[in-house]
């Protein structure tokens, strides 16, 4: 008897294959920056538990060149989750059914991306007016 | 009913996914580039004072709350089931890399938010 080696195709770099399977890396990868963000945002909090002078030294590091390079990459990776998030919810979402007829997967999207800019834009305007 | 746990874990990622689809690259814009930038002028919303007062207040302490641990939830499952798509065996230590960060990021945001 022999010892034979079958032969298993590498899976390496599959998601580079089919651009659908890029698309869905690309979505999933979005992950780790809100993980970054998050634990950003925790630090600020811990800071500011930690009184003004902790707080103030923590916003000096967010005025640093890295930290402004890191958030302008936070931005377009949180806007292109934005996006990947609504054109998937017809699929993850149960079917809504209005008037006999299935609610299309474009309006859908479209409604999830109109409320993203509403609720931004409210964030936004309640941050600005609690400030005034 | 091997997968009984899973139902709370998916719950919290979906609730985060929606928060941060909705208004995670404002928060980004607002914490990270408008307030240490000074992009709103006098009316800065990212200084001691009014971070103290919104941490404060009951439904400002929540939302402070409820985004950082939903985000947190959110990537950790996502980003544990992401790990066996580039190859990585999921075992307990990678459960705990992500699910346990997500856990005492969420502890240690109460805790602040309680000594505020």
């Amino acid at each position: 008897m022999t010892v034979r080696k079958p032969y298993v195709r590498s899976m390496e770099g599959w998601w580079n294959r089919v651009p659908f399977f890029r698309r869905y890396m690309a979505r999933e990868v979005t992950a780790f920056f809100v993980a970054v963000y998050g634990l950003v945002m925790l630090a600020g909090l811990v800071r500011l538990s930690q009184g003004q002078a902790a707080f103030e030294g923590w916003l000096a590091q967010l005025r640093g060149g890295w930290s402004i390079a890191l958030h302008v990459v936070l931005l377009l990776v949180f806007m292109y989750h934005t996006y990947s998030w609504f054109e998937i919810m017809p699929k993850t979402m149960p079917p809504v059914v209005i008037g006999g007829r299935k609610l299309a997967p474009g309006t859908i999207t479209g409604l999830g991306l109109a409320a993203a800019a509403a609720a931004s834009t409210l964030v936004l305007v309640i941050a600005w007016v609690l400030a005034r | 009913m091997k997968h009984s746990n899973q139902a709370p874990f998916w719950l919290l990622f979906g609730a985060g996914g929606m928060v941060s689809a909705l208004i995670g690259a404002a928060l980004v814009f607002l914490t990270g580039l408008a307030g240490p930038l000074g992009l709103f002028g006098p009316a800065n919303p990212i200084t001691y004072e009014h971070l103290v007062a919104f941490a404060r207040n009951p439904l400002g302490g929540l939302f402070i709350f409820f985004v950082i641990a939903l985000f947190l939830w959110h990537a950790a499952h996502r980003i544990y089931h992401t790990l066996h798509d580039f190859g990585i065996h999921l075992n307990a230590f990678w459960w705990l890399c992500c699910y346990g960060v997500a856990a005492a990021g969420t502890l240690v945001a109460l805790v602040s938010l309680f000594k505020i």
